[in-house]
């Protein structure tokens, strides 16, 4: 039940809305959001933050729950792993079934190699399958790939790596024609032309959707491809460390049988990591619109090996996660209300600032609401915003929200909150790595044979990507990956098998003086929801 | 705030919870480690199925377990990797005509019509109605009925006619999306600009101009109304 503190927020919220519908805020200058990141954004609170001491990071921040599984000792440091004794010997190995792993596998498959996708949880159970507002891609008449360049660099703080950038702007409509040939169901008008809005920091209307239940499109009609290609895959089979060869090549991985903890080894001749975020590492202490595996574990994988990270000091907090009711606390609201016209308002009933800024801005501008100006409502942990969903209907006429936000209704409705009737409280949430492992144009690592796309990658977004460009970003890159591990594994001949590089990382934690029990990769989070555990 | 407490049942084992969490949380704060069952932790992922039934009662229902507050006297079981009988297709070539359900999926024209696959869709859709629209050949409207389908499989569990009602959905919607909707123009004349390399070059160009014009650039752009 909403508290009687709420209630009288929210008559402030119901007050103010008809003035506030034909006077939208002002969007910030460029100095103001500095500004305001500076102050507010988590990415600038230095204490949330580790210097890595060892690896090709060394030297670099990151956030210190990253800092401590990159710097923690390898499951199976001491145990006797037979790499004679070899379980599935594939051309391409896929580590992650989410989006981007799949469109990999489905890419791979077609230029004839003989694939493997592993995956730690279900296929499909990934952040992909939740990404609910939309696809950016410049296919519209006032559009270009020109102007969805500029938009994402702006909203990136200028430091997307250019190449990367260009790819993901130019294949754009030709990874909307892609999924739309596979069969996914856009949002169309009677003549076949795409619905699409805006997202905060985008210049022209270029959010494809599929009413709110994007990903999950996209997601299952791309796992339903690789049933149908009859790709091999197995599900509960996480990748604990990867293998090289004599040469220093990437050449499979350890695999844990995750029902049985039997391990098994996987060699390939080339590797592709699509094993997304990690927001269930709740960097400092936030809750998190992800799924239950988002654990960095790619990232680990390829560090050990000497894969080089950029920008893993970026997180992306959407500003829009669920403050109330307990039990979706941080579930993702998505960026598209606001696409739809619902504004971001205070306690007291006022819009604090233009509902489209890009989302380090947005987030950071809901904190400093809830922090210095007080003007948050006291929620389940800390204040929170109100976000006003009637004005939704109001604008685009009754039934809009059913219809365009099915998935958020229902989410609500389940907990006894009509959306369509009564504003909903927000609070960022952890919600996306803006950085990752750095690739090159052909999804390429300076490992060779080693191969990453999705969210475990770093560089196409800079330090703050836009809504709409991850769901892009799987497809465009997931595909180039398996494209180009295909084609790297018919030119690779594998040496002998080796495991030498833990030892290596494990004698460079000892010379730093780091000395811990904690293993890596995670795998999965704890939870016990305040209960003491002995 | 003093937290409420609730007694229930979890595969057959009794706990006490905070009345407040959902039963996939509450399996959690029982001292679970889930590995299956738990995906997506925010319904969209079909996951986390549980069957249960409150104690006392006969009457067997179904939810997903991340989207359900757990309540006194909760008897869960769990619904983890249901078979689903998943036909192979070609997409390229299947044609959506009246046939190809039949062929692929012939057990919808058992059904009974006892609606126990919509009573138990977590995601309050019409089931045994898209169905119909199937048997129908209208795979438009099966599409867009079955459309917020998250593929828990709970009508499957729950049908005496043994129908794989999420794999029908999604070749109706697969058929939908890539034939029976309209072909988008803009699309494809903007596919077919980039693939002429209509915008390689300015695209270079964009990437070779100097910091402070990019920002110029950026701040005073037009933004579509």
């Amino acid at each position: 039940m909403l508290t009687a503190e709420m209630l009288k927020s929210m008559a402030n919220v119901e007050r103010t809305r008809s003035a506030r519908m034909n006077a939208t805020p002002a969007r910030m200058s460029a100095e103001e959001k500095d500004t305001l990141l500076q102050e507010y954004h988590p990415d600038y609170r230095q204490s949330g933050f580790t210097v890595l001491s060892v690896g090709p990071n060394k030297g670099s921040k990151v956030p210190t729950e990253l800092a401590e599984l990159l710097q923690a000792n390898s499951r199976i440091r001491g145990s006797e792993i037979d790499l004679e004794r070899v379980d599935y010997d594939v051309d391409v190995l896929i580590i992650g079934g989410g989006g981007a792993g799949t469109s990999a596998a489905i890419e791979a498959d077609k230029a004839g190699a003989k694939v493997l996708l592993v995956t730690k949880l279900k296929m499909g159970e990934a952040n992909t399958m939740m990404a609910e507002g939309g696809i950016q891609a410049a296919d519209k008449e006032n559009d270009s790939p020109a102007i969805h360049y500029l938009d994402a660099l702006g909203g990136g703080h200028y430091s997307n790596k250019p190449e990367l950038l260009k790819r993901l702007v130019h294949d754009g409509p030709l990874a909307i024609k892609w999924l739309n040939d596979l069969g996914v169901m856009f949002d169309k008008d009677e003549k076949g032309v795409m619905v699409t809005t805006h997202g905060g920091g985008t210049s022209r209307k270029r959010m494809h959707a599929a009413a709110d239940y994007t990903g999950a499109e996209i997601m299952r009609v791309l796992r339903d491809e690789a049933v149908n290609r009859g790709i091999t895959t197995i599900d509960y089979a996480p990748a604990i460390e990867l293998l090289l060869d004599e040469t220093g090549k990437a050449a499979g991985a350890v695999l844990m049988n995750y029902d049985t903890g039997e391990y098994l080894v996987a060699k390939a001749k080339t590797v592709i990591i699509a094993t997304g975020g990690a927001g269930r590492l709740h960097y400092q202490g936030f809750p998190t619109s992800n799924h239950y595996g988002a654990t960095a574990d790619g990232l680990v994988l390829g560090y050990r090996v000497g894969a080089e990270l950029i920008y893993a000091d970026a997180i992306q907090y959407h500003p829009t996660g669920v403050a109330y009711p307990a039990q979706i606390f941080g579930a993702l609201v998505t960026e598209k209300v606001r696409s739809l016209g619902a504004m971001l308002i205070n306690s007291e009933g006022e819009a604090f600032m233009h509902p489209l800024e890009t989302r380090d801005v947005a987030a950071a501008s809901i904190i400093r609401e809830c922090t210095t100006r007080g003007k948050g409502v006291p929620a389940l942990d800390g204040s929170a915003v109100w976000l006003d969903t009637p004005m939704i209907e109001m604008i685009h006429g009754a039934g809009t929200i059913e219809k365009r936000l099915p998935g958020m209704l229902r989410m609500y409705g389940k907990f006894g909150i009509d959306l369509r009737k009564e504003p909903i409280l927000v609070y960022p949430t952890l919600h996306y790595q803006n950085g990752g492992i750095l690739i090159n144009e052909q999804a390429g690592t300076k490992i060779e044979n080693l191969f990453v796309a999705g969210e475990a990658v770093g560089g196409i977004h800079g330090t703050n990507r836009l809504m709409g460009n991850s769901l892009l970003d799987i497809i465009v890159f997931g595909r180039i990956a398996g494209k180009s591990a295909a084609q790297k594994s018919k030119e690779t001949q594998l040496g002998k098998l080796t495991l030498s590089h833990i030892d290596k990382f494990q004698a460079e934690l000892a010379a730093a003086g780091i000395h811990t029990d904690k293993v890596s990769p995670l795998l999965l989070p704890t939870y016990t929801h305040g209960r003491k555990v002995r | 705030m003093q937290e409420e407490m609730v007694e229930v049942f979890l595969l057959g084992k009794k706990y006490t919870v905070p009345s407040e969490l959902t039963i996939m949380d509450a399996m959690e704060y029982a001292g679970y480690k889930l590995v299956r069952g738990c995906g997506c932790r925010s319904g969209f992922c079909g996951g986390c199925a549980v069957i249960y039934r409150m104690k006392g009662s006969h009457e067997l229902k179904v939810c997903l377990s991340c989207q359900t507050k757990i309540e006194a006297g909760m008897c869960v079981g769990k619904i983890e990797a249901y078979p689903i009988n998943k036909k192979a297709f070609d997409i390229e070539e299947i044609k959506p005509t009246e046939n190809i359900m039949g062929q692929l999926y012939p057990e919808i024209y058992s059904c009974i019509g006892c609606n126990a696959c919509t009573k138990g869709c977590p995601q309050g859709l019409n089931v045994m109605q898209y169905i119909a629209y199937a048997q129908r050949g209208d795979y438009e409207k099966c599409a867009h009925a079955s459309f917020d389908c998250v593929g828990c499989n709970i009508c499957a569990s729950r049908c005496p006619a043994q129908i794989s009602h999420s794999a029908v959905g999604l070749l109706a919607r697969r058929l939908t999306g890539k034939y029976l909707a309209p072909q988008s123009e803009h699309l494809n004349k903007r596919v077919s600009e980039i693939e002429k390399g209509d915008y390689e070059k300015i695209l270079e160009q964009l990437m070779q101009k100097p910091l402070a014009e990019m920002k110029e650039l950026y701040n005073n752009r037009e933004i579509e109304k």
